[in-house]
């Protein structure tokens, strides 16, 4: 017998303890799972920060052009690599581009790469991998060849030829990250919902009559959503990652578009020259990904049945 | 074995505590427990899951993990043990004192031959016994624990044993070393009840074997009168009452105590009393306040029970039975100034039990019910060597407000039988009808979903049957949901399924972590009732749950048979339970019905051998019982089923079978026995019953 057995007071016995018979009075209107899910989150105080960085993040990356003086293709030949200045409040690059105005281009782009790949993949893999585990048979193995096959090819050199076909366009760009990106984390969700499909109240559900797609969503999903949240920020990261890898070798985001992973990537040559051409771009990235990581950390603990809320409010 | 040394004991322990930290604060799980154990005597400890009883038991073997604080005194043979180190207490371990653990599955090592481990065993302990010697003593420990060819077997790895082989070799390590005590924690509480009454012979022939002082310990009060000599009944980490098996049975002083007993169904009564559940649930063992902590629990508490906890003193003039009650002295056998200390709850009746059986409509026919898993080999191309016969040729009906139950050991198709029906599978020569549709009828999804309406389950497991990511609400509403009810419509029916089901309404927005596993249970049932359907299958709905707990559950389930009108089909392989709840019975062996009638028929006068040697098994909570039963102990193991058998497929271990002349015999093995007897009332497959 362990120790955490003795001390759960939910284990046994027939009532729930004394202490809480009466938790809140009965003429009280009962909470739906998604509002007991949004006060979890809101009492969880990392959450809320990344939470408003994220929000500020997208803010700036929004209103940000309003306040520019510079548009992020207009050259400043009197201002050519300048730190940062009341006139270029970023500073500008050799070329006498605002970076300013081209770290808030970059920042809208990445950010709709990054979300747009994350929630694509996660989707995708989510429901391709959970079904493939639900449904069994030959949907279950024409799924799993499909994803062996893809494992095997090398998926980073198409995403490199198609890319560089459409000319860098940031739509196409995510389009195939998506595509090449979501078998990985199916294979690993199919996995874990091998064991999820051999639940009871999987069976219960199906013996309820509900229908088998449903179940996957309302029973299966659910059940690995920590795991997704956590796929969705890695996805975020790595997204970025790999927009910034393609865009250095050439066949990211081309000029005169920018991205935070080109910027960056320029940047880092002239790191002694000229600074703040890397730190401004690693800055807001930076602050991406740990806005990122907070929301997750939030939003896995909100979700989970066994944190340490213990099932209540 | 020498029987000089009989009056010291060979265990002494003293105000034994345990306790462990925690977040909640410190866990105090065991709270004073003394005993003395003479040799050969055996001390059973009962208590449900959290009374300390396996923590004790740990303490003894010096098991713990570093951060419990134990203090007390546990003396071994003179020896004090507390204080010992790991190194020190390792040379005790499996020589003074031996362990036999619950689970025969795990407890023994996968990758070494059980000839291996027992040698291990023997050579551990004395550095100087020859691998000849110690293979020879391991043969004999093999014979004497019933293991057959034992020279053969000793190379053989623990998966080519059955669970009940298996603790049977368990039984035989622990014993290897002669030891002066053997601690059995719960050992037979996986087994099925034919293979436990063989390991608890066998236990019993262990200790007359080595002299040994048994400790054994367990929640079923049906074991604790088959084998014990004294009884220390454990709440809260503390002994509330002790005394020899006889006195405990007899005269019980303590509430909790009567209460545990009150609450298990016996198998051999045939009046349909309700059973009498313990209100509420066992105190947390943190910051315990000085007073009884049975007092919330018990129906008799008066304020001084609140003032002081109660020591354990001896009641009624006799120095061996002792309890921890303010109230002991006025109790008397269950009652208190001539009322019981437990009132007996109510349970309606209804008109449909006073119909006749046949006037009733059947509200699920099941005729010559046939699934066979196939057998195959090979990693890559799958060749089919054979067939699984998980259930041949299984036919019942069950009737409106009736409960209709299958018994039979694990692996005898009771379930796959069950999941059968709620697949709805179409069968090939034979048909299953729920309320008058035929499975066979159904065309389409929407005709499937709309016989789903009439039939509902309840699984075994509490936990595992309700998704941990929704809230109780949203679990209750779902088939509802499915059928397409109104949101208005369903906000009301959940609140009133709460209610039925005892769960107080305001509480359906919480997750099912936040209950216990009667309230879970509860939800489960509520689930189950929300589209009225006419059938209810339970697998196995309280197996899960501590007796207390249980009672309060299969009340319910009673009492909504009578108030709803429920037609009930119910998996079990506790037969005390079978017997309370269901108005026919159905004996599964190997895939097949052996036995088939009114419960009352059935229980009373069992006709097939399996059905007696199964009802002799259970233990009964009455020592005077227990020591005149006979017995019929089953050899071996349930048979494979992948072979078709051409005659009785109980040929193998049947007692009957044995005893009949060659030429009768030949029947037995030749042709498989028909179901015969009075047809509907009680029937039975045996050519010679």
């Amino acid at each position: 017998m362990s120790i955490d057995k003795l001390a759960d007071p939910l284990e046994h016995g027939d009532n729930p303890p004394p202490s809480e018979t009466e938790l809140r009075a009965p003429g009280r209107k009962r909470l739906s799972k998604w509002e007991l899910y949004g006060r979890r989150f809101v009492r969880n105080r990392g959450a809320l920060i990344g939470l408003g960085i994220f929000v500020l993040l997208v803010l700036f990356a929004i209103l940000g052009p309003l306040f520019q003086q510079f548009d992020h293709i207009e050259l400043d030949f009197l201002a050519l690599s300048d730190p940062p200045s009341p006139e270029h409040w970023f500073g500008t690059n050799n070329a006498g581009n605002d970076l300013y105005a081209m770290v808030v281009v970059g920042l809208q782009r990445s950010l709709m790469i990054a979300i747009t790949v994350a929630v694509g993949t996660t989707v995708l893999s989510a429901v391709i991998g959970a079904a493939a585990a639900y449904f069994r048979g030959w949907f279950e193995r024409v799924t799993l060849l499909v994803i062996h096959f893809l494992m095997v090819t090398p998926t980073f050199l198409i995403l490199a030829m198609i890319s560089n076909d459409a000319g860098g366009d940031w739509r196409v760009i995510s389009l195939v990250m998506i595509l090449v990106g979501w078998f990985f984390s199916a294979r690993v969700i199919w996995t874990l919902s091998l064991s999820i499909r051999e639940r009871e109240y999987v069976q219960a559900a199906r013996y309820m009559g509900v229908r088998g797609f449903t179940i996957v969503m309302r029973h299966m999903l659910p059940n690995i959503g920590s795991l997704l949240v956590i796929n969705f920020t890695l996805g975020v990261v790595s997204a970025v990652l790999t927009e910034t890898g393609l865009s250095f070798i050439g066949f990211g985001v081309k000029l005169p578009d920018v991205s935070l992973g080109s910027l960056i990537g320029i940047g880092a040559n002239s790191i002694s020259s000229a600074p703040w051409l890397f730190y401004f771009p690693a800055g807001a990235l930076t602050l991406l990904t740990v806005s990122m990581a907070l929301v997750a950390d939030g939003l896995r603990d909100a979700l989970d049945p066994t944190s340490a809320a213990g099932g209540r409010a | 074995m020498t029987l000089a040394d009989t009056t010291t004991a060979v265990l002494e322990v003293r105000d034994l505590t345990v306790s462990f930290p925690s977040e909640a604060g410190r866990v105090d799980a065991v709270r004073g427990v003394s005993f003395d154990l003479l040799p050969g005597r055996t001390l059973g400890i009962v208590g449900e899951s959290g009374s300390g009883k396996s923590v004790t038991s740990l303490a003894i073997m010096g098991l713990l993990d570093d951060n419990a604080r134990v203090a007390g005194s546990i003396r071994f043979g003179g020896d004090e043990l507390l204080g010992k180190t790991d190194a020190q207490m390792s040379k005790l371990r499996g020589n003074g004192i031996a362990m036999i653990f619950q689970d025969p599955l795990t407890s023994l090592t996968p990758v070494f031959t059980i000839g291996d481990q027992l040698i291990e065993a023997l050579t551990v302990h004395d550095s100087r016994m020859t691998r000849q010697a110690a293979s020879a003593r391991a043969i004999e420990l093999l014979r004497l624990v019933g293991i057959p060819n034992p020279e053969k077997r000793l190379k053989s790895f623990p998966h080519e044993f059955s669970g009940g082989m298996r603790q049977r070799v368990v039984i035989a390590i622990a014993m290897a070393n002669r030891p002066k005590l053997i601690i059995a924690d719960e050992p037979t509480t996986a087994l099925d009840v034919t293979i436990q009454a063989q390991i608890l012979e066998l236990i019993k022939t262990a200790q007359r074997e080595t002299g040994a002082a048994v400790i054994m310990i367990t929640h079923d009060m049906g074991v604790v009168a088959n084998i014990a000599d004294d009884v220390l009944v454990m709440y809260a980490g503390k002994p509330i009452e002790q005394a020899p098996v006889d006195e405990l049975f007899a005269d019980t002083r303590m509430p909790y105590s009567i209460g545990l007993l009150g609450a298990i169904p016996r198998v051999d009564k045939a009046e349909k009393q309700p059973l009498v559940p313990i209100k509420g649930n066992p105190p947390l063992l943190v910051n315990l306040p000085d007073a009884c902590p049975f007092a919330d629990r018990c129906p008799i508490a008066v304020d001084a029970c609140r003032r002081k906890e109660p020591e354990l003193l001896p009641v009624g003039g006799k120095v061996e039975h002792r309890a921890a009650c303010i109230r002991a002295e006025e109790i008397r056998a269950g009652y208190i100034d001539g009322h019981p200390v437990y009132p007996v709850p109510e349970v309606p009746t209804s008109a449909l039990v006073r119909t006749p059986r046949e006037e009733r409509p059947a509200t699920l026919v099941v005729d010559n019910l046939v699934k066979t898993f196939p057998l195959t080999r090979g990693a890559f191309f799958k060749r089919r060597i054979g067939d699984v016969h998980a259930v041949r040729n299984v036919s019942f009906d069950v009737r409106e407000g009736e409960c209709m139950a299958i018994v039979g050991e694990s692996g005898s198709g009771k379930t796959t039988t069950l999941l059968q029906i709620m697949d709805l599978a179409q069968q090939q020569d034979g048909d299953i009808r729920i309320n008058g549709v035929s499975v066979a009828d159904i065309r389409s999804a929407r005709a499937e979903r709309d016989l789903r309406r009439d039939i509902q389950i309840v699984f075994q497991d509490p936990m595992g049957a309700l998704d941990p990511r929704m809230t109780v609400y949203d679990i209750i509403a779902e088939p509802l949901h499915t059928i397409g009810e109104s949101k208005d419509r369903i906000e009301t029916r959940v609140d009133e399924l709460m209610d039925l089901v005892g769960l107080n309404p305001a509480h359906s927005d919480r997750f099912p972590t936040a209950f216990s596993g009667g309230q879970r249970q509860r939800i489960g049932i509520a689930r189950a009732l929300a589209t009225n359907p006419k059938v209810v299958v339970l697998d196995e709905p309280v197996s899960a749950l501590d007796v207390s707990i249980q009672a309060g559950v299969i009340n319910l389930l009673d009492e909504l048979k009578v108030k709803l009108g429920l037609s009930y089909l119910f998996v079990a392989h506790d037969l005390s339970v079978v017997r309370h709840i269901a108005d026919r019975v159905a004996v599964m062996y190997l895939g097949s019905f052996v036995e088939h009638g009114d419960v009352d028929a059935v229980f009373d006068n069992p006709q097939h051998p399996y059905t007696q040697a199964l009802l002799s098994a259970i233990p009964v909570p009455d020592p005077r019982i227990e020591r005149t039963r006979e017995r019929i102990v089953l050899t071996g193991d349930l048979p494979s089923p992948t072979e078709e058998p051409r005659g009785c497929p109980f040929v193998t271990r049947c007692p009957l079978y044995r005893t009949l002349a060659p030429e009768q015999q030949e029947l037995c093995e030749g042709v498989m026995p028909p179901l015969t007897g009075e047809d509907g009332v009680h029937v039975n497959a045996c050519h010679w019953r």
